[in-house]
């Protein structure tokens, strides 16, 4: 069955159809012609045991009488049976007595002796049919006949049948054929029909199509039907699906829209803070410094140091805003991702802070080879107020220990940055990072409160987390992950 | 001789007055012409509407241009006047509160010569006019006067 796998199911079906009925045709036609050759086989013998019989019984006289030209005119009675080749009459002894040859040969012929307690005996050899009967006169033997007839008659009936039951056979695999083909048309066509429609589904994803029931009720029918009612559900959830995702699509694309639209009303907010917020402090510092330069005279000293006040609330005030729209520039600005070596960036970040404190002795100690992917723009901002604000907390130490490096921190590795200073409560941890939250006064420490707040901005654009440790005046350590 | 004005195009009048306090503290004695928005500035410089038949070859030495202004914008006004002949040339430095970066970058895009954010420490903006004054008015040399 290797050569049919590959044929479609209308061609399997006709050619089961007909190698069936053609098996049973050539069974039935062998059994049948089987039959026939047997009751032929034995018709032969027993017309040819009647000849056996009259050429004996007639042959009594000339074999008593020793006419053994009365028995051969007997035997050529025979040519009118012509399937006969030979007939001979035997005395008892074995001698011929008289010889018939159909073909006129003339070939002397030994007929096997008949067993006892049987009067005739015949046998199939060599195409012919043989046949050796006692000639008994008044219940004694008296001669014997050997009578041989070919086969002539038999291989054309043979033939003929032959013939009729090619005949047949291909009559009867026309109409299988022809059944098989309205058959195919009945269970096959409604499978093929199937066959096409699931080809077509698959290929175009066109769960629109439907396959034509048959209306007949039967397995092709509920099977249609059930793909039918699958194709509806499909339908039915992709069109769900398509929907869900239209709508979470058009949701996506609002959103977008409106951070687009909010993000772009805080710049315009950031722009009028960063223009117009510090237009009037500038004239409160201008005038106060007119005040101070053009009318000293008539100011006493606590007039002057008031004027000095407004004049350095005026100037915390500026630093305040320029922090708070360096916050919400961190915020906003694109993210621009390289390969950075943070070792080399801490170093320089060191170097910068050091050169603004020229007084103070400060050990950074960096640890070597750091890199990661971050922008290189903001993780300096990070570096800048991290290590910045740990000179800040260590400047009432005599000796500032400043460490940048690489930990494991709960399975996975983070970057810290740890000071011996002033450290804080840790109980106010959680405060650390808020915008305008100081742990500490501004006479103590200078600061606006803003520093870590932009840190933690950066590092949660970057993907990570930050956190930090530590103890009133036993110093602190700021954890970050990337 | 030439009177080398100085063109202040500035909407506070706060900042006017300090500028102008400014400018007087470091000895900077020259005219300070002073158009309180965009569209002035464009009419002085063009000789039209209020400045209608002013003799425009007469430019300022330096333009002192603000960036938020009424009615035009300031890199608006920077924008018409590299895009005409009589002022293609002329010196002007942007003098503003904001540090933004696109600010700085769309303002020398648009030929700025200068950049000067304005401090919120007066003594800061004291010495800024001073270094603008020596530098624009007294060190660089002005491009040549067009005459028509």
């Amino acid at each position: 069955m290797l050569g049919v796998r590959n044929y479609s199911i209308a061609t399997k079906l006709t050619v089961v159809n007909m190698l069936v009925s053609g098996a049973a045709l050539v069974i039935a036609c062998l059994v049948f012609v089987a039959y026939d050759l047997i009751s032929f086989r034995q018709s032969m013998v027993y017309n040819l045991s009647i000849q056996a019989q009259m050429a004996g019984s007639n042959s009594v006289s000339p074999l008593l009488f020793n006419d053994p030209q009365a028995a051969e005119n007997t035997l050529s009675a025979l040519r009118a049976a012509r399937s006969v080749v030979s007939a001979g009459i035997y005395t008892l002894d074995g001698r011929p007595f008289a010889t018939y040859w159909r073909d006129g040969l003339d070939q002397p012929l030994t007929p096997p002796q008949v067993p006892a307690g049987k009067t005739e005996l015949h046998w199939f050899k060599d195409g012919q049919l043989a046949l050796v009967r006692s000639i008994v006169f008044q219940g004694k033997p008296t001669g014997i006949v050997y009578i041989r007839s070919d086969l002539r008659d038999m291989t054309l009936r043979l033939q003929r049948y032959a013939g009729i039951a090619a005949m047949v056979l291909l009559a009867s695999l026309l109409a299988a054929l022809l059944v098989a083909s309205m058959f195919q048309r009945a269970v096959a066509q409604p499978i093929v029909h199937l066959a096409q429609t699931a080809r077509i589904v698959s290929r175009d994803k066109n769960y629109a199509m439907r396959a034509t029931p048959t209306g007949k009720r039967d397995e092709p029918d509920v099977l249609i039907g059930a793909f039918n009612e699958m194709l509806e559900q499909i339908q039915e959830r992709d069109s769900a699906l398509r929907k869900a995702h239209d709508e979470l699509e058009q949701n996506v694309q609002e959103r977008t829209a409106q951070l687009a639209a909010s993000n772009k009303e805080l710049e315009a907010f950031s722009y009028s803070v960063s223009h117009d917020l510090r237009a009037p402090l500038r004239g409160i510092d201008g005038f106060s410094l007119a005040l101070l330069e053009d009318y000293a005279d008539r100011l006493d000293d606590e007039g002057k140091i008031h004027l000095q006040r407004i004049r350095a609330a005026t100037q915390r005030m500026g630093l305040l805003i320029d922090d708070l729209l360096n916050l919400s520039r961190m915020t906003r600005a694109e993210i621009r991702k390289e390969v950075v070596n943070l070792s080399a960036l801490a170093h320089s970040v060191a170097e910068v802070v050091q050169e603004t404190l020229p007084e103070r002795r400060i050990e950074f100690r960096i640890e070597d080879r750091l890199e990661a992917r971050v922008d290189p723009n903001l993780m300096r901002v990070v570096l800048e107020n991290l290590l910045g604000n740990a000179c800040k907390f260590t400047s009432k130490r005599a000796s500032a220990c400043i460490e940048f490096g690489k930990t494991h921190c709960n399975g996975s590795s983070a970057y810290f940055v740890r000071d011996n200073g002033a450290g804080f409560d840790p109980a106010y941890a959680n405060r650390l990072f808020g915008a305008f939250q100081r742990l500490h006064g501004t006479s103590e420490f200078p600061g606006t409160g803003i520093g870590l707040a932009t840190v933690q901005r950066i590092i949660h654009r970057h993907g990570g987390k930050i956190w930090a440790e530590g103890a009133v005046e036993k110093g602190a350590v700021f954890y970050f992950t990337l | 001789m030439e009177s080398k004005t100085i063109l202040l195009v500035e909407d506070n009048s706060d900042d006017e007055a300090l500028t102008l306090r400014a400018l007087k503290k470091n000895n900077i004695k020259n005219e300070v012409v002073i158009a309180r928005d965009g569209a002035e500035a464009l009419e002085y410089l063009f000789g039209t509407g209020k400045y209608a038949g002013r003799n425009t070859s007469l430019t300022p030495q330096v333009v002192l241009l603000d960036l938020k202004l009424p009615k035009v914008e300031g890199l608006e006004v920077l924008r018409r006047v590299r895009a005409d002949q009589r002022t293609k040339l002329l010196p002007v430095v942007i003098l503003t509160s904001s540090n933004e970066e696109q600010d700085r970058i769309d303002g020398y895009g648009l030929g700025a010569n200068s950049y000067v954010r304005k401090p919120v420490d007066f003594s800061q903006f004291m010495d800024a006019a001073r270094q603008l004054g020596l530098y624009w008015l007294i060190l660089n040399e002005a491009p040549p006067v067009r005459r028509t």
